[in-house]
């Protein structure tokens, strides 16, 4: 197993960016909520928390009822209180937003969720026995909802994890500036204590094959994430290295993560941010983002954009890499050339067009990948239909194979993944599962 | 600039702004700061009887983030010997003879104790002397304070023993704890009384320690009800003070009046004089914020006086006393209805659960395309902030039903986005006691009432 840091990086350069709010704080800004009626902040998160309902229960002091009214409709709540990109969802949504501040949400679920983890409080117990099982495959954002959900409605679960330690992208993919791996773990750990079994190093599809969790349980939820970056195609890929695997080791070895000096990190989504935060918290002198369109059709939020830029990141817009330099695998340079964008192309975004002769070199001793996430290959092991390479489900999340439903991000065909859209397909078809259940003995 | 001279049954001040008898007025060197500040004149923290205080005097209601909204208190009358009260009210009253010095007193219920207290408050050379016949606590168990003005035969019977030997003027301070205030009042009156000020501090228990489950504040492990003041009693204290200019013997007399409870600001002064009080007593801001409010309350109450072209504070006295009035006398045809301004509104909701809950369901939510809907009638598989702003419903106000009650325009957050509205009346303009007068019977019979309403097109939501 690897190493898990015992604290939170503390003091370091990667330790968890905003601080809890003390008491005051929480009752302070709790006091501002104006417990807008059937609100808008509720309708905007995708798991729909009565926000005003807990932030009501903060301010009166009632925390565990707090803790307890967000963890009904989000079990992963300490998670999504720390990475969720509220600015556009409940706190973007906020009626004091447009002309004064928003109410802080995302920190006062955390100080709630916080009220609850420190002192080892477990909310809910598992409900009571109606003999059945469910497998669920992979212990991330979706798998572990489902699996709480299910252990709630007193289903059997048992999780099913390819990497050593559960939370997937909260444990190995979210830098800890955002939510440190202990949060991650903790909340695994609260699903185990409700009663659901999690098999660690367990590649399903391998080890076990699909057909036996078929033939041993009375269903089975997917929820299995996507997977590493796909190859950029140039010459000296190979000294490439992964953005997701850069992150990881951010989280769990960060003394053994090598930084370059000069860092260049190809993509401007949400993770490209992530590696280049940890670059420059690392020590990098230059970190340089790179995308091939403009700041207008980048994937990051504005948000995180804005933040990287104070960070003193640079992104170099309309270029693209198209070869690694390098002395006997140590890289020297990334090489680019310039782009000219097009006509809109298939994804609806102006398709990049390289002029040619344009080339330069750009100086680089480490270079870094993020530029999506590939498919995984589960889906087409099963023959289960797919739309663009995810896992296509109905509206209640059941694939094409009866009995066999998914959710997260490998169904995510439309719209951007995120971990609170993942929280809620688990929920969501939790229910789904336990409706078929006990409708079909 | 608004002249702000107050001249209070002769006690004459630069402002009409005192410092209430209370822990700010407990010394010599405090008031001298106070007037430093610019207060316009003090009453002593009450002399009289020998005393002993507690631990743990004040108590708090803290409500949201205000710290204090009411303060409550269990302090007694000033616990420094009377000599030593006495010489320091001499050394300020003559380092500030432009300010109005009054002493408040307490004695026991003797003429004999009476009349030394007040030759001896005489000797000073105070401005005058406010008689304490509201304290809630402790001197009330031993005879004196509200136990005396709570009776109001008590109260003439001392007045008249302060007035055999008064040469300044007397002040009658009411305690609000008695079920009519006028009575005390007349009982002012009738003993030939200078001046009344009103009110004391009303009795309360302000909370139980839910962890301990002591009251709060906890006297090692006792408590007990004590003196409560602050904004929250403001308007308990504006419907004595208008009850008193309401009554004829208390207003024909010509007694003035001096007015506390709950002022903080120059906003809260500003409705004092308008009721009828022309002097105004301050204490509980003080104890939070410190003399230095001194400051607003004059700079706030002169402008606001300049901008409605009041000259001078008598010009404000009493303005407002003339539409105090009874329900029977209110014009039953008059008619308002809340109007939301869509501009100014957020979407916050909150008008429409509380008319909907709470009074009479006269608000509906309209989506974009103009219809009614439900709450919370949007796809659950939307989200986002352009998903729940972009489809939010307008919440608009259905005229026909609207009965004016007033109470979103009360929970409104925003300021200015609901406003009553007055309509056309319906019927033709009558009070209830003129209508009564006319038709006994609608008062005395539904069925009655029913024809009456159906004759005016009355209906009721």
């Amino acid at each position: 197993m690897s190493e898990i840091p015992s604290v939170t990086l503390a003091g370091s350069a990667l330790q968890e960016l905003l601080p809890p709010l003390s008491e005051q704080e929480a009752v302070t800004e709790s006091a501002r909520c104006l417990m807008c009626f059937d609100a808008p902040c509720t309708h905007a998160c995708p798991t729909h928390i009565d926000i005003p309902r807990f932030i009501k229960k903060i301010s009166t002091g009632n925390l565990l009822g707090s803790a307890r009214t967000i963890l009904e409709s989000n079990l992963l709540g300490a998670t999504c209180a720390r990475v969720c990109p509220v600015q556009e969802l409940c706190e973007g949504a906020c009626v004091l937003g447009s002309e004064h501040k928003p109410i802080a949400i995302g920190r006062l679920q955390r100080h709630a969720m916080d009220y609850v983890y420190g002192r080892k409080i477990d909310v809910f117990r598992a409900g009571k026995s109606i003999s059945k099982k469910v497998a669920v495959v992979g212990a991330g954002a979706a798998g572990l909802s489902c699996a709480g959900e299910l252990a709630k409605l007193g289903v059997s679960v048992t999780l099913y994890e390819k990497r050593e330690l559960p939370g997937g992208l909260s444990t190995y993919g979210i830098i800890v500036l955002r939510e440190p791996v202990e949060v991650a773990l903790a909340e695994a750990e609260m699903i185990q204590r409700l009663g659901a079994m999690l098999e660690v190093g367990k590649d399903v599809g391998v080890n076990p094959p699909i057909s036996e969790l078929q033939k041993n349980f009375d269903a089975v939820f997917i929820g299995v994430g996507l997977g590493n970056s796909p190859q950029l195609g140039i010459p000296g890929e190979e000294y490439v290295l992964d953005g997701l695997e850069y992150i990881e080791q951010s989280k769990l070895q960060p003394a053994q993560l090598h930084v370059g000096r000069d860092v260049i990190v190809i993509g401007a989504g949400n993770t490209a941010i992530d590696c280049a935060t940890v670059a420059r918290r690392l020590g990098a002198e230059r970190v340089t983002m790179l995308y091939r369109r403009t700041e207008k059709e980048m994937t990051a939020y504005p948000h995180e954009y804005a933040f990287v830029k104070l960070e003193g990141v640079t992104v170099s817009f309309l270029s693209q890499p198209v070869k690694v330099h390098h002395e006997g695998g140590v890289v020297k340079a990334l090489e680019c050339v310039r782009i000219t964008l097009g006509e809109k192309d298939a994804s609806g975004r102006a398709a990049p067009k390289e002029i040619p002769g344009s080339n330069v070199l750009l100086p680089a001793d480490q270079i870094v990948k993020a530029i999506g996430q590939n498919k995984l290959s589960l889906a087409a092991g099963l023959d289960l239909k797919t739309d663009k390479g995810f896992i296509r489900v109905d509206s209640n999340f059941e694939t094409s194979a009866r009995g066999i439903f998914a959710g997260g991000d490998c169904i995510r065909a439309r719209g951007s993944a995120s971990t609170v859209m993942a929280v809620q397909d688990g929920k969501l078809a939790a229910r789904a599962i336990y409706k078929r259940l006990i409708n079909h003995g | 600039m608004a002249d702000l001279r107050t001249n209070f049954a002769g006690i004459r001040s630069p402002n009409p702004f005192w410092l209430a008898s209370a822990p700010p007025t407990n010394s010599g060197a405090q008031i001298h700061r106070a007037f430093e500040a610019g207060w316009g004149g003090a009453v002593w923290k009450t002399i009289g009887a020998p005393v002993l205080n507690v631990s743990n005097r004040y108590g708090s209601w803290r409500y949201g983030t205000e710290k204090m909204l009411a303060i409550n208190n269990v302090e007694l009358i000033s616990d420094r010997p009377m000599e030593v009260n006495l010489r320091e009210i001499a050394e300020v009253k003559r380092a500030w003879p432009d300010r109005a010095v009054i002493v408040s007193a307490m004695v026991e219920s003797k003429p004999t104790a009476w009349h030394d207290v007040i030759r001896r408050i005489q000797d000073t050379g105070a401005d005058g002397i406010e008689l304490n016949y509201g304290c809630p606590h402790g001197m009330s168990e031993r005879g004196m304070g509200s136990a005396v003005g709570q009776v109001p035969e008590y109260c003439e019977e001392i007045t008249g023993w302060v007035m055999d030997v008064a040469k300044i003027p007397v002040i009658v301070k009411l305690t609000p704890n008695i079920s009519d205030i006028v009575m005390p009042a007349r009982a002012a009156v009738a003993a030939k009384a200078n001046a009344i000020s009103l009110i004391n501090t009303i009795n309360s228990i302000m909370g139980v320690d839910l962890e301990t489950l002591d009251i709060t504040p906890s006297i090692a492990g006792r408590g007990g009800h004590g003196g409560y003041a602050g904004p929250a009693v403001k308007p308990i204290a504006l419907n004595m003070l208008a009850a008193l200019g309401r009554d004829s013997v208390v207003h024909g007399s010509g007694l003035p009046i001096s007015g506390m409870g709950g002022i903080s600001t120059w906003r809260d002064a500003a409705e004092f004089l308008l009721l009828g009080a022309s002097s105004l007593q301050v204490c509980t801001a003080v104890m939070h914020y410190g003399f230095r409010i001194i400051e607003d309350l004059c700079d706030g109450l002169s402008n606001w006086m300049d901008a409605k072209e009041f000259a001078t504070i008598p010009d404000v006295i009493g303005q407002s006393l003339t539409q105090v009035s009874d329900f029977k006398d209110f014009d039953l045809s008059f008619k308002a209805v809340a109007r939301i301004d869509q501009q100014k509104c957020i979407r916050c909701d909150l008008c429409y659960v509380a008319c909907n809950d709470a009074a009479h369901q006269c608000i509906d939510l309209i989506d974009k395309q103009g219809r009614v809907i439900a709450p919370a009638a949007y796809d659950p598989s939307s989200n986002g902030r352009i998903d729940a702003v972009s489809t939010r419903p307008s919440v608009v106000v259905r005229e026909p039903d609207c009965v004016g009650c007033r109470l979103c325009f009360n929970i409104c957050p925003v300021e200015n986005c609901i406003q009553m509205v007055e309509v056309a009346p319906e019927q033709p303009s009558v009070t209830w006691d003129e209508l009564t007068a006319k038709q006994p019977e609608v008062a005395e019979d539904w069925d009655q009432m029913e024809r009456y309403r159906q004759k005016m097109g009355i209906r009721i939501h």
